[in-house]
């Protein structure tokens, strides 16, 4: 590793140890982290037991409501992990200090999203780990196709999160509460818990321009068919790498902005 | 001649239609504390976050230690540091943790070693395991200095950095850095419309007004070219627009 190298690593590690402590001094942050992923997959374990013995659909893989849940939680808490850990540092006026510092801004967006990281770990597995003896629903039966589509979902998570932070660095803090809904819009036609061929035919077209669409499908055709569909996780990397080099642009956009107008000092409750 | 530490040629910045910072020159020389001092939204700490490379002008260079802050600011931000009471530092993360964190942004080797005798040096070990917000105000104006000092910086730049306080610690601070700037030979730029700390601390002031700079000196120049026996009555004559009439008097 060159020293170059070296000390931006020790930069990043520096952020990622700010929310760290942040998260270990404050046991309500870390129970959030936990609380609404384990509570969303308590309602649809109780739910999937419910259709496996009413739905049809259903019954031919008793988990595919319960998974889809807990990856759409992946990509909801990836976006969220971004977003809030920005957002701390809005609350606590602290984006002075930090761009002062030595830390460079493509530094602190790498620590967004290994802090990201860290919380969706939080917040998901131990939901994962209480639906296999609440709901004998192991979602690890998945194997390796997993780790796909958990890096798919979050990549995506993160492209929404670098974008809302863009927004809230240009409108102010006015726009936080977009943090928490923004990942909505992409709900309905990500086939979450429908096939994509229950959407109209207009808004299929649009639901393919979008990773989910493919994992979440790519969910089912290993769950119902037992069959790992490399198109589709080609087709889910190659969107991923664009909505996470548009969300990029968006928010160096919004940074120089910030620079322009004077919003890092100003901004803060 | 060797290059002054702080240059800034044509600075301007405009938000808009305010003109907040209007086509100002000056230097700063190594190894002085000096001040822009002017009064509220005079344009000082619009000057100091351009300094800074945190708001970038309309028009105009700033060169820290001979480098175009615009280009590249990353090569010099590791040799300097900044304190502002606008600016706060995490609360919830206690004392000890916000100064982990700086120190490794900032590079600093043995982090243990140099928490500790800032501490002791800034009277904080007491506090360093209590969070940030739970501090009283004095107390977190050393925390924030502590945190400006962690890299030992060559430049320091200060924004008000006695607003808020009560008299005793305010001096107490004054005192700190008188200290520091002696003993590290630092070079230290204030924002400030404290008279008696400018009096007392610096030996180079840029007077500013509406964004300009009006007058510069120092500040026994500044009150002879008055007539005037403190700092405080040339700023109010400046402020008053007397400053035209009452420098051109011999």
């Amino acid at each position: 590793m060159t020293a170059q190298a070296g000390s931006a690593a020790r930069r990043v590690s520096a952020m990622v140890l700010r929310h760290l402590y942040l998260l270990r001094g404050s046991w309500p942050r870390a129970f959030e982290l936990v609380y609404w992923p384990t509570l969303t997959m308590v309602v649809w374990g109780f739910t999937s037991q419910f259709l496996a013995t009413n739905s049809s659909w259903v019954a031919r893989a008793g988990g595919v409501l319960i998974f889809a849940v807990l990856l759409w939680e992946v990509m909801f808490r990836g976006q969220l992990g971004v977003a809030f850990s920005f957002l701390e540092e809005m609350w606590s006026r602290n984006l002075g200090h930090m761009f002062v510092s030595p830390l460079r801004p493509y530094e602190w967006v790498l620590s967004l999203l290994v802090m990201s990281f860290i919380r969706v770990l939080i917040g998901t597995l131990p939901a994962a780990l209480l639906a296999i003896p609440l709901y004998h629903y192991s979602i690890f039966t998945l194997g390796w196709p997993l780790i796909a589509f958990f890096t798919l979902l979050l990549a995506m998570g993160w492209a929404v999160g670098l974008a809302i932070i863009a927004l809230i660095l240009r409108q102010g803090l006015g726009a936080e509460n977009l943090a928490w809904v923004a990942i909505f819009i992409l709900s309905p036609i990500s086939g979450v818990y429908y096939p994509i061929t229950a959407l109209p035919v207009w808004l299929q077209w649009i639901a393919w321009c979008f990773p989910t669409a493919y994992v979440f499908e790519g969910m089912r055709a290993v769950l119902f068919d037992g069959a790992f569909r490399l198109d589709y996780l080609l087709a889910a990397f190659g969107l991923d790498a664009i909505y996470i080099g548009i969300g990029s642009l968006i928010l160096l956009w919004s940074f120089r902005h910030a620079r322009h107008t004077g919003a890092l000092l100003q901004m803060g409750e | 001649m060797s290059e002054p530490v702080i240059r800034v040629v044509g600075l301007s910045k405009r938000f808009k239609e305010t003109l907040a910072v209007d086509h100002i020159d000056f230097s700063v020389p190594g190894g002085i504390t000096a001040a822009l001092l002017g009064g509220n939204g005079a344009g000082k700490t619009t000057t100091l976050s351009m300094l800074l490379g945190l708001l970038l002008p309309s028009a105009g260079v700033v060169f820290v230690f001979g480098e175009d802050m615009r280009r590249h600011r990353y090569r010099v931000l590791p040799r300097m540091n900044f304190s502002s009471p606008y600016i706060e530092l995490p609360h919830r993360l206690t004392v000890r943790e916000n100064l982990r964190v700086y120190a490794m942004l900032y590079g600093v080797r043995d982090m243990a070693e140099r928490i500790k005798s800032l501490s002791a040096d800034l009277q904080l070990t007491e506090f360093l395991d209590r969070k940030v917000g739970n501090l009283s105000a004095g107390q977190k104006t050393r925390v924030a200095l502590a945190k400006a000092l962690i890299n030992e910086p060559e430049l320091l730049l200060l924004d008000e950095p006695t607003a808020s306080l009560d008299p005793d610690t305010a001096d107490w601070v004054r005192g700190y850095l008188e200290a520091f700037q002696r003993r590290t030979g630092a070079t230290i730029l204030l924002a400030s419309h404290n008279m008696g700390e400018v009096e007392r601390l610096c030996s180079e002031v840029f007077m500013l007004k509406r964004g300009r700079i009006v007058d510069r000196g120092s500040p026994e120049t500044l009150i002879d070219r008055y007539g005037r026996d403190t700092l405080e009555e040339v700023f109010l004559d400046i402020a008053r627009g007397k400053h035209h009439a009452m420098a051109a008097v011999p």
